[in-house]
């Protein structure tokens, strides 16, 4: 009797199991039906913004097409790209964007706005760089006064990292050698996402470079940390838009790849992205 | 995040997490059982490979499982990458060497005294096995708890095949790395106490079949 009873329960805990399996199954694959999608894959820093949050149910409305976004670093985007795993992209890295295109991997490409990277430091600006806005001379100053300040990167060939190497080139930097051991006591390659750079540039009372939209975002807990350098034409972030090639990659949804493409760069939504604000502060300048 | 996008990405965590943990425990504890019970050649072998596999960095197996799934991979045709399915296929990767592991070393632990009176009663192979399975069952049910905690608490893997992708591939611990990156540490904290909470009520229920035994 008793060994049936737990035999019932045996039973009993089975379809228990059964029907969590198909409730969470059925509730969380409501969306993964036969309608048409589209697989954008963008950056971190883009898709943390909240931007796409907000103007891309425009398109998913407008077009009936279920727009699935992938936030990933620049480099996956492209390779996702290239291997056909996404329709479109929406990037900021222009020289490899280019490049890109000219493989043969993406039709074309159109800028679609830009927002501008910011030299961040802390208050107390030991390195003096408050005020300037010019990249070379900036990091110039930084490096003179390595003995007592300290530079966070994001280390992670990132688009913001890409650009912190142009800038440290383009001041007369060789930047296999700020990045060598010997000047791993000031220069700190952490390999994370923005926020957490930030963060730990915060804690370290250092220097970073970054995009203005994630500082403003995070500004609430990074209260160390001041705009010391903006302004100068090499810290302008451009983004651009590319539709996969449907020659190379038959199976990617290119109709709605190319409909996004021109729906960004429409005056509605580029006026829309202008006026996209977090904290009061507007974040992209469209320049489609 | 509001409210109905919470309760989606915890859904989906449990979904993809216990089926991931029931598909990788219907091979791993009968083939850990096997290993525990039997003697054959290359057995070493096998128990280094499983035993070294429980370090399997989740970011490289997300990668291969990636790689296989891309449309330009060899599995490509099947359109499982940015799917439920494909994050199964990963945390199934990355819990079957630890449930097969864990089984095999509580299983040899009661075969012997349990095989042999087991088989002084008359047993037949197969009810042997059962009994023995049975024995064993704290160290097996708490393989296979291990196995849904690493499943559950996974992120690296699930982030490259899933893509964290909002109402069709984002769970618990993405939403958390997502929410985290953005500054929104409440929103983070307040998605690891879910997480732990769904791993308590999973526990609680595993730990009443460690208790009370399974009847089959």
């Amino acid at each position: 009797m008793i060994s049936k009873l737990k035999k019932n329960r045996t039973k009993l805990n089975v379809i228990a199991l059964t029907f969590v399996l198909l409730v969470t199954g059925v509730t969380t694959s409501g969306c993964i039906d036969s309608e048409d999608e589209l697989m954008l894959a963008t950056t971190t820093s883009t898709y943390d913004s909240g931007l796409l949050d907000e103007i891309v149910p425009h398109f998913e409305e407008e077009y009936d097409v279920n727009v699935k976004i992938t936030a990933v670093g620049t480099g996956q985007a492209l390779e996702l790209g290239k291997r056909g795993d996404a329709d479109v992209l929406l990037v900021h890295a222009p020289d490899l964007e280019e490049e890109f295109v000219k493989d043969g991997y993406g039709e074309y490409r159109y800028e679609v706005m830009f927002n501008e990277f910011v030299i961040v430091g802390p208050e107390e600006d030991r390195a003096n760089i408050h005020g300037l806005n010019d990249t070379d001379e900036a990091f110039d100053r930084i490096y003179d006064n390595r003995s007592s300040i300290t530079f966070c990167s994001r280390g992670d060939d990132s688009g913001t990292h890409v650009k912190e190497i142009e800038l440290w080139e383009s001041a007369g930097f060789d930047y296999d050698d700020i990045e060598s051991q010997e000047h791993a006591d000031w220069y700190k390659s952490l390999g994370q996402g923005m926020g957490d750079t930030l963060r730990d540039a915060d804690e370290m009372e250092a220097y970073t470079l970054t995009d203005e939209g994630t500082y403003i975002s995070m500004q609430d807990e990074i209260n160390s940390l001041d705009i010391h350098v903006r302004g100068d034409e090499a810290l302008f972030n451009q983004y651009g838009v590319i539709p996969v090639n449907s020659t190379m990659h038959p199976e990617v949804n290119h109709e709605h790849a190319e409909e996004f493409a021109e729906w960004i760069i429409s005056e509605e939504i580029q006026e829309m992205i202008g006026n996209y604000t977090i904290e009061g502060e507007e974040l992209f300048t469209p320049n489609a | 995040m509001i409210n109905s996008e919470i309760l989606h990405v915890t859904l989906l965590s449990i979904f993809v997490s216990v089926s991931a943990t029931l598909l990788a425990s219907s091979m791993a504890v009968p083939l850990g059982t096997i290993m525990g019970l039997r003697k054959f050649r290359g057995r070493e072998v096998i128990r280094t490979v499983t035993y070294t596999l429980y370090g399997f960095p989740p970011v490289v197996a997300g990668l291969l499982i990636y790689l296989l799934l891309s449309r330009q991979g060899p599995l490509g045709s099947l359109n499982l990458l940015f799917t439920p399915a494909a994050m199964i296929i990963a945390q199934m990767v990355l819990v079957f060497p630890i449930i097969t592991g864990l089984t095999m070393s509580s299983v040899s632990e009661v075969a012997k005294d349990a095989k042999e009176t087991a088989l002084t009663l008359g047993a037949n192979r197969w009810q042997t096995a059962k009994t023995v399975l049975n024995e064993a069952r704290i160290g097996v049910i708490s393989a296979i708890m291990v196995g849904f905690g690493r499943a559950i608490a996974e992120v690296g893997a699930v982030i490259i095949v899933g893509g964290n992708i909002k109402w069709h591939t984002r769970v618990l611990t993405t939403a958390i790395v997502l929410e985290t990156r953005r500054g929104n540490f409440e929103y983070a904290l307040a998605l690891g106490v879910i997480l732990l909470s769904v791993a308590l009520l999973v526990f609680f229920v595993l730990k009443r079949y460690q208790d009370k035994g399974v009847k089959m």
